[in-house]
């Protein structure tokens, strides 16, 4: 999705529409009307930072400044598979089962 | 329509497991199979509140691999969020890297009808791999979680391949430099080494890339061949036609030899990546790079160069040996402890690889030691056994595993090259055999080989051959 620059923004129902269906939302008319609003307002409110001189910043992907956080390559036992299972929304000979994915 | 009149370009992306014990952001273990979810944690099965962190082999393997393919490392790299929803991926998202991969700009070279061309590596970065889903009979798609979390590298080209020849020979290529490096056991029937194929075509002469479509997850190289060529010659027949190409995602039907389109309105590519907020960048300074440099093997095609430069193998005859880093370990270790390192070369060529091929065997797993094999060699250039005699001798080192001094004892196969008794035998067989003797003191040469054969017969074939020649050549010349 290409949203433009400068501060206000105008949202099309497309675009709500689009960003729903990444997010796998199901919206009624009234939700995208009220949506497309929002989104407006929000990305609006964001677009200040586009008024910003950046020049000198670099990146910031991370806040806190910390890196190289590893663990060594070592094997512990993974969990008991019917206590992992427990969180399954259905299980299937100790499979995960969701709905089928492929006809 | 000509076929001939277009250009196919294509692009790949391999990606490989990576060997590592555990997977790359938990401690479950990587090994292949197991019971469904045996090798799951709440890291790995996206339990909300888990923190994943980075194992620190997935860094330095991909590094590594970078390094061999002529990559820059970016000093300061860091992970990414893939955003899609299925249910192989449990969080929703892939951990991936999208614009400060570990490696980029690399090349490799391949070489296909004897030309060399360069092959430019885009990037290498890490990910992880998402779990395995079970179509059954039933309701449901069942979901296993094992392979969940393996790591991997994905290794980008650029779209620089011509052809189906050129897809194999850089998947081989790129096959042998990932285990030359180990860090991936490249093993296709389980998934370690796969890719996607991007390919368009166009009229030759044009600049512009044609539209592309992309075929994923083959994970074999015959699989990936038949896919170019019946792909590309698709994508002409579209065009010839009049129509237009479209960009999707097609399979490869193995079966019916053809791709299939597997278009859905669901394939709109927006991942929506955004930095890992849960792991940190991962920075590499220059000592670093150096070091994992330092742990690199000497690679393929150097060493290729110096089996043909050093030792005067033929080009061929080396490229066979350097396909495999342990065959050419192998052949290394034996080439310093004999003179006659082609001869050694030679054996490991024809019998090693024979009895390999024979026996189904991994190149690893060869029953002797590279030493044993230069001993033989080593046996038949002082002349303590003929070329003959060697056969059986490896033929007893292969099933037995003693070394090779110790059978030609043990069986008494030493050649006799003792010159006094060789003679006085020569004298004998001349004696016993005047026609032969006539018949080459009249000038036909070919007659001594009769003579040579009763020699043979006496000695059970353990003379010298070289010997008897010589010695035959003396004592008739004698004669005359």
């Amino acid at each position: 999705m290409n949203i433009q620059g400068g501060i206000g923004v105008k949202i099309t129902k497309e675009q709500v529409e689009y960003v729903a269906h990444l997010a796998r939302l199901n919206l009624d008319e009234e939700e995208k009307m009220s949506l497309t609003k929002d989104m407006e307002a929000i990305i609006t409110f964001a677009n200040q930072l586009n008024t910003l001189d950046i020049e000198s910043v670099s990146p910031t992907a991370h806040v806190i400044p910390i890196q190289n956080v590893f663990r060594k390559d070592d094997v512990k036992p993974s969990m008991d598979r019917d206590e992992l299972l427990q969180n399954a929304p259905s299980e299937v000979n100790g499979c995960f089962s969701v709905p089928r994915i492929v006809n | 329509m000509s076929y001939s009149d277009y250009e196919v370009v294509i692009g790949l992306e391999v990606h490989s497991e990576l060997k590592t014990k555990s997977k790359i952001y938990c401690s479950c273990s990587t090994e292949f199979g197991g019971e469904p979810n045996t090798h799951c944690c709440p890291i790995c099965t996206g339990m909300p509140g888990t923190l994943p962190v980075l194992n620190e082999k997935v860094a330095e393997y991909a590094i590594r691999a970078g390094l061999a393919t002529q990559c820059k490392i970016n000093k300061f790299s860091k992970q990414d969020r893939k955003n899609y929803f299925y249910p192989d991926l449990p969080k929703a998202y892939q951990v991936s890297q999208y614009d400060l991969p570990l490696c980029y700009e690399g090349e490799i070279e391949i070489k296909v009808k004897d030309e060399v061309k360069k092959i430019g590596i885009t990037r290498i970065h890490i990910e992880e791999d998402a779990g395995k889903l079970i179509h059954e009979s039933g309701e449901g798609s069942l979901v296993d979680y094992n392979r969940c979390g393996i790591p991997l590298i994905e290794i980008v080209s650029e779209p620089d391949l011509r052809s189906s020849e050129e897809v194999r020979a850089y998947m081989e290529k790129l096959r042998t430099i990932l285990l030359y490096t180990d860090v991936s056991d490249c093993k296709m029937n389980e998934g370690s080494l796969r890719c996607d194929i991007n390919l368009s075509v166009r009229k030759k002469g044009a600049t512009e890339l044609g539209t592309r479509t992309e075929m994923k997850n083959m994970n074999s190289f015959n699989f990936a061949v038949k896919a170019v060529e019946y792909e590309a010659r698709r994508q002409i027949r579209v065009l010839e036609s009049g129509g237009t190409v479209v960009q999707e995602t097609r399979r490869w039907d193995e079966a019916k030899g053809i791709t299939v389109s597997m278009r859905s309105k669901e394939e709109a590519h927006d991942y929506r990546y955004f930095p890992e907020p849960d792991l940190m960048p991962i920075v590499t300074p220059e000592e670093k790079i150096e070091a994992i440099r330092k742990t690199l093997p000497e690679l393929p095609d150097s060493r290729i160069n110096r089996y043909v430069g050093e030792y005067g193998l033929k080009e061929k005859d080396a490229e066979l040996i350097a396909a495999s880093r342990s065959m050419a370990d192998y052949f290394q270790a034996a080439a310093h402890k004999t003179k006659n390192i082609k001869g050694a070369a030679n054996w490991i060529i024809t019998e090693v690889f024979y009895r390999l091929n024979e026996d189904e065997k991994e190149q690893a797993s060869i029953p002797f030691q590279p030493e044993f094999l230069a001993e033989m060699v080593n046996l038949i250039e002082d002349g303590t056994i003929s070329n003959r005699m060697a056969k059986q001798v490896f033929e007893k080192m292969w099933s037995t595993g003693q070394t090779p001094s110790t059978i030609v004892e043990e069986s008494g196969m030493k050649q006799i090259s003792d010159d006094d008794e060789l003679s006085k035998l020569a004298v004998e067989v001349i004696q016993k055999n005047p026609k032969a003797v006539q018949d080459y003191l009249s000038g036909k040469q070919a007659a001594i080989q009769a003579l040579m054969g009763q020699m043979m017969k006496i000695t059970k074939g353990k003379a010298n051959p070289k010997k008897v020649i010589d010695l035959l050549k003396d004592q008739l010349a004698k004669l005359n």
